[in-house]
């Protein structure tokens, strides 16, 4: 279990998340929106996200916060009517310019979903396939290594080793949410995207997720939608508020929680709407 | 009494019946507190209607079986009947002709032994049909009682006619069952005398396929009834020629409208596609006949083969191949479009391509479905006669050249049932024989497809 001893201590006075010298952020949205059809559903946000931390996006629901988060490895481009405006970068490059191949990005800013969708294909295959279409290993030793490293970076490699070649779908399913994990760590990513990660799994299963979300922190960057505002203060050292497709507030968790700027944070964290 | 007239009075009677339960129930209602029953006036009607007007319906049936043996024996047993013949044409044609006259359809009898028949079958014909409407009258009576008497303010009426309603639905479901049945014993019964003639290891092991439908069929000669060259014929057209074709243009076609196609496109395109399932296969045999069979006969002559053929199992295979492409593309698009959009976005969020996650998630996730589609598809085509009676001919022929002309088991079914020969010869028999056999394959496709179907839908639910 995280406790909030082990998160990041919250520095003395009050910060805004722009002004914490963390260096370059690893991604750096400015004035985003994102329509669907003539439907404006994300207005204008801007916000950095840090490697080596977990960022929180909570509010309400169709608040946004999904849409704003597919919009960070071009997910929306599935959907038809969506459109994005603005300007979203991962390391200085512009995701939306024209030669920007959406296949490499996703490969550096992977996802995690709210419903666990292992393939049904085997717990081995689920894991190589990324590092396979990317070509990132060109021997069955290789592959081995991956799959081994990734399932053990998930904390699932103990549970699954010796039945690597059952159907990732026969796995519990807070299990088939760390296979899915384990997944997306495999193609080495540098940001990974989870959208409430959480909320088809039980409390224990929940607990464990969680645990590997911290220990995941140290590599990379992390940003999690949750609804839960517990588990947004468990796991994350930067939460931003969105509301109705605006970015209310973004900081320091510690300091959402315990000190919100503005009012309307502080309505939705002590549970008066949403 | 004419079948239809019973119709009537079985259609009549119960709409009397309706409509006085109707007006009952009406008055229930009136003095029901607060004007509300268990059930509403229209189920006391139907419940009303149903009692009166389904006996005298069934009445009718089993009136309409027996009556006319009940008039013949009464004719018999008149006195001027014992002068006709006791069987044959002759005897026929006297009965029918008094029928006649007596019935009014004709004006007079032109043999002079029917004359002595006329007067008994009018007799019979008057009384039978007073009889038939009294029983009706009566039927319709005691059934109308009956059910009145149970007409209650608090009568579960509504319950009585949804029992009814799923009764009718389930005898529904069970004429087709009942005929599939029926064509199966019918199979399976001139089978039987088939392989009284000609041994099964004959039949099914045989290399040379020509009944003489001209032979003594006491003695048939078992080593014409092979009918290896048939099956194979079936086989080389339906399932392999008409499969190379199908399944990769289905399968692309199903790929490029679940996940290329433009909603507009897809609009456009899939209705398309599935006119080609309703072009009736006569008119793809035209085409084989007239444009693809001489087609390719050119080119096999320009490429050097002399002697080909203008039918040809190619011919055949490849219109089959283009008529089952609906088929399998409606059922691989069904299926790719089931797998769940999660998998898709899974694939596509590790960065895996459209074409990638195509091949490596969804055509493997939508597999079973796909093989489902195939199967049916192939049992579609092997049961195809028109295109290959007008492409590949009825040459049995026992070859692996696609060039060459070839015949299936339903084109013989065809030819054996047409030919000249009796129906008790062989030959003639040999159909069934053949049905048989292709009944049990397309039926064991059927069920394997079925199931496959069936643990497909289990993974995803």
């Amino acid at each position: 279990m995280v406790t909030q001893d082990t998160l990041t201590p919250a520095p003395a006075t009050p910060v805004s998340a722009e002004d914490v010298p963390v260096g370059a952020p690893k991604m750096r949205a400015r004035d985003v929106s994102v329509f669907y059809g003539e439907k404006k559903a994300i207005d204008e946000v801007s916000i950095d996200i840090h490697t080596e931390h977990v960022t929180a996006f909570i509010g309400p629901s169709g608040c946004g916060k999904s849409t704003f988060l597919r919009a960070l490895n071009r997910m929306n481009d599935t959907i038809a009517s969506a459109r994005v405006e603005g300007t979203i970068e991962l390391e200085g490059e512009d995701i939306y310019q024209s030669g920007m191949d959406v296949v490499q990005l996703r490969a550096r800013v992977g996802m995690v979903f709210q419903k666990p969708n292992p393939f049904p294909k085997t717990i081995y295959e689920n894991i190589a396939y990324g590092p396979k279409i990317h070509g990132l290993a060109q021997t069955k030793g290789e592959i081995d290594a991956i799959v081994e490293k990734s399932l053990t970076r998930a904390g699932l490699w103990e549970e699954v080793k010796d039945r690597l070649e059952d159907s990732g779908t026969a796995l519990s399913g807070g299990q088939q949410q760390r296979l899915c994990i384990a997944r997306a760590i495999a193609v080495d990513p540098e940001v990974i995207l989870m959208d409430e990660p959480c909320s088809a799994l039980d409390p224990i299963a929940t607990a464990k997720i969680e645990e590997l979300i911290d220990e995941l922190r140290g590599r990379y960057a992390i940003v999690i939608v949750t609804h839960s505002m517990q588990q947004a203060a468990r796991v994350s050292q930067r939460t931003a508020f969105f509301h109705l497709g605006n970015l209310v507030e973004y900081g320091h968790t510690s300091d959402i929680f315990t000190n919100p700027r503005e009012q309307k944070t502080q309505d939705y964290i002590t549970g008066r709407y949403g | 009494m004419s079948p239809a007239i019973l119709l009537l009075l079985a259609i009549g009677l119960g709409l009397a019946g309706w409509l006085v339960a109707r007006s009952r129930a009406w008055k229930f209602r009136a003095s029901a507190p607060g004007g509300r029953l268990p059930s509403l006036p229209v189920y006391h009607a139907w419940y009303a209607g149903l009692w009166v007007g389904v006996p005298v319906l069934l009445f009718a049936a089993i009136w309409n079986a027996v009556s006319p043996g009940l008039i013949l024996s009464h004719v018999l047993s008149s006195p001027g009947a014992q002068d006709i013949p006791a069987f044959g044409m002759q005897r026929d044609a006297i009965l029918s002709q008094a029928r006649a006259v007596a019935e009014g359809n004709a004006d007079r009898v032109l043999l002079p032994e029917a004359q002595a028949l006329v007067e008994p079958f009018r007799e019979a014909l008057t009384l039978y049909s007073w009889m038939g409407l009294a029983a009706t009258l009566v039927i319709a009576i005691a059934a109308g009682i009956w059910a009145f008497s149970r007409l209650k303010p608090q009568f579960a009426a509504r319950q009585h006619v949804e029992r009814w309603v799923s009764v009718t639905l389930l005898l529904a479901s069970l004429v087709a069952i009942l005929t599939t049945f029926g064509i199966f014993i019918t199979l399976v019964f001139e089978t039987v005398r088939f392989f009284g003639m000609v041994s099964p290891v004959d039949f099914l092991f045989g290399t040379h396929w020509g009944p003489d439908p001209m032979a003594a069929a006491d003695r048939p000669d078992g080593s014409r009834y092979g009918a290896i060259p048939l099956f194979w014929g079936t086989l080389f057209i339906g399932a392999i020629i008409a499969m190379i074709v199908a399944i990769p243009i289905g399968l692309m076609s199903a790929i490029y409208l679940t996940q290329y196609a433009k909603p507009g496109v897809r609009k456009w395109i899939k209705p398309a596609l599935e006119i080609l399932a309703g072009v009736p296969t006569v008119v793809y045999g035209y085409f084989a006949a007239l444009t693809i069979a001489p087609a390719i006969r050119e080119i096999a002559i320009s490429a050097g083969i002399a002697n080909a053929s203008s039918e040809s199992a190619l011919a055949a295979g490849l219109v089959m191949g283009v008529m089952i492409i609906p088929f399998v593309s409606s059922m691989a698009d069904d299926s790719i479009a089931a797998v769940p959009q999660a998998m898709r976005d899974g694939s596509l969020a590790m960065g895996a391509t459209t074409n990638e996650t195509i091949r490596r998630v969804l055509v493997p996730a939508a597999l079973p479905g796909i093989v489902a589609g195939i199967m049916l598809a192939v049992s579609r085509a092997i049961g195809e006669t028109m295109i290959v009676v007008m492409a590949a001919g009825y040459a049995a022929n026992l070859s692996a050249n696609p060039l060459e002309a070839m015949t299936t088991v339903t084109v013989q079914i065809v030819a054996m049932l047409t030919g000249e020969a009796s129906m008790d010869h062989p030959a003639t028999l040999s159909a069934f024989a053949l049905g048989f056999v292709l009944f049990i394959i397309t039926l064991a496709l059927n069920v394997v497809a079925l199931r496959v179907v069936k643990k497909y839908r289990e993974a995803y639910e």
